[in-house]
């Protein structure tokens, strides 16, 4: 068997595995843990396809920093294990129905793409050099427009803290 | 016969990075003793005293980690033992692997083969080495979380939080570096750093980013968790902070991390701004002197004493690094935090949009 396609099964198992385990464990920090877990699947995948830029971002800032913060906020609430859930049942209704339209979406892709029709594309692709030039030419206004959004997001969270102080 | 070349680099760079680490251990103790004016660490002696010098580095050296491994482990009867246990891995594995993408020296032809002496040619070298780095906070959180001590957490929460924060800061300064030298690739920067500038000084980058190479250092011993940056372990106010609850050999490898991550930092100063295992005026056939002076050097003593070069480089910021933190108070905590983000990052954000701006001006300045 190809290693290529070994070194798959073994991530796809572990990642939907970790993705079970945050979603359903009962321990909030078990679920961030397995969180951390599933993105560093993802990761793999990522390096897989010859994407090692976004592997390592991924890596950078959903596990390095974005789950550290999950997990801290975790902490200092100090959420008891089988407390339970806060949120509404509208909350858990939206996620049921975006899972299913997911699902969906990914079975109906599935079912289209021929299977095991090679998948071409460029040699550096997935590259440093690819992927700046794509993101400064091609979506040069996606990119903008998502620092403005975050930006926006930052002056918010700064705003919101000084009412609070 | 590739897969054994790729197998030696790797196992290189692993002892350079284990035995680094356990000199560290001997060299801080012998240097807080200098520092301290004290003897230091001397009861492990070969044949009780009676040769005329002390063996101690090498009994310290065998002595701590065979005294480490062999207590007995507590774990808290509170404790999530699965967390507890894992925790020390947490924090020591990414570390080790951070060494993969070290460039130790340049290429050496055998053979004609090529052979690059790094374990990992990765073209992202900074940001494998930013992405691991990052990682080593979750050995500080679960550990301090697993513990179910009231210690343990306040200094897990605080190693989080100041982890993060200094984070950006190192960020920060890597971007500049980027900025200049145009590559991710540790190896390429390490070779850019072999030309002359107006033919005499070596083109480090040192000389091209000063104030980033301060980011970086501060910033990394912050992320080192040691002095003045060492509140998450904190022993006057939290006993020994996330650790605490922590004995033998999990305790020791929460301390070998410490160290790889002193020896990390030092490595990563010496490849992004001393030249890595540059030697000036050192090329592949030998010196070439300003001033017309050339002596010609076998490649094989070539690659020698650039390893040389690297190592002594590494051993000189971990001694400096040491240094640091036998002489400095530890901050308080709002210090901590507002120098990070009051101080560092604006200084950080600045010399980035320096670079940039310069960098277009001077188009190709540190590429000529």
């Amino acid at each position: 068997m190809d290693p290529d396609v070994i070194l798959f099964w073994v991530v796809a198992v572990l990642s939907v595995a970790s993705a079970l385990t945050a979603v359903l464990h009962r321990n909030p920090v078990y679920c961030a843990l397995a969180l951390v877990m599933a993105l560093f699947q993802v990761a793999v995948m990522f390096v897989a396809l010859d994407a090692h830029l976004i592997a390592l971002l991924q890596v950078i800032v959903y596990a390095g920093a974005i789950v550290v913060l999950f997990l801290f906020v975790i902490m200092l609430l100090s959420l008891e294990p089988d407390a339970p859930p806060r949120g509404r049942y509208g909350m858990r209704a939206a996620s049921i129905m975006i899972a299913v339209v997911l699902g969906v979406e990914i079975g109906t892709a599935a079912l289209i793409s021929e299977p095991g029709a090679p998948f071409r594309v460029p040699f550096d692709f997935g590259s440093t050099r690819m992927v700046a030039q794509s993101l400064f030419t091609e979506h040069l206004l996606p990119f903008e427009l998502t620092s403005v959004l975050l930006l926006v997001a930052m002056i918010g969270a700064v705003v919101m803290a000084r009412r609070r102080a | 016969m590739d897969v054994i070349i790729s197998f030696c680099t790797a196992l290189v760079a692993l002892l350079i990075c284990l035995q680094v680490t356990v000199l560290l251990l001997w060299i801080e103790r012998k240097g807080s003793a200098l520092i301290q004016d004290r003897v230091g660490a001397n009861r492990a002696n070969l044949f009780g005293g009676l040769l005329p010098f002390n063996l101690g580095i090498v009994n310290t050296m065998m002595a701590d980690p065979l005294k480490l491994l062999t207590k007995e482990d507590i774990v808290p009867a509170a404790a999530d033992r699965l967390l507890h246990w894992l925790a020390p891995w947490v924090a020591v594995f990414p570390l080790f692997l951070t060494f993969a993408v070290v460039p130790f020296g340049d290429v050496i032809v055998v053979g004609g083969r090529e052979i690059n002496l790094q374990a990992v040619a990765l073209s992202g070298g900074i940001l494998f080495v930013l992405a691991m780095v990052s990682l080593g906070v979750y050995g500080v959180i679960v550990g301090g979380w697993a513990s179910n001590s009231r210690y343990a957490f306040l200094g897990s929460v605080r190693g989080s939080a100041q982890m993060i924060s200094y984070e950006i800061a190192m960020g920060l300064a890597l971007v500049s570096v980027v900025l200049t030298y145009g590559t991710l690739d540790l190896q390429e920067i390490a070779r850019l750093q072999g030309r002359l500038m107006w033919g005499v000084v070596p083109a480090w980058g040192v000389f091209y980013q000063p104030i980033a190479f301060v980011l970086l250092f501060i910033a990394g011993i912050a992320e080192s968790k040691r002095a003045p940056f060492d509140l998450p372990e904190a022993e006057s106010e939290l006993v020994a902070g996330f650790q605490t609850e922590y004995s033998g050999s999990k305790m020791s490898m929460f301390m070998m991390s410490d160290f790889i991550e002193v020896a990390i930092i030092a490595a990563l100063t010496t490849t992004l701004f001393f030249g890595g295992w540059q030697v000036p005026f050192l090329y592949r056939d030998g010196f070439h002197f300003p001033g017309g002076l050339t002596v010609a050097i076998p490649s094989l003593i070539v690659t020698l004493l650039q390893i040389v070069s690297f190592l002594v480089k590494v051993f000189v910021f971990c001694w400096i690094q040491i240094l640091i933190r036998w002489s400095l108070p530890r901050l308080r905590y709002d210090q901590l935090m507002a120098f990070g983000w009051k101080k560092l990052l604006p200084v950080g954000l600045a010399n980035v949009a320096a670079s940039a701006v310069l960098g277009l001006l001077l188009e190709g300045w540190t590429r000529t």
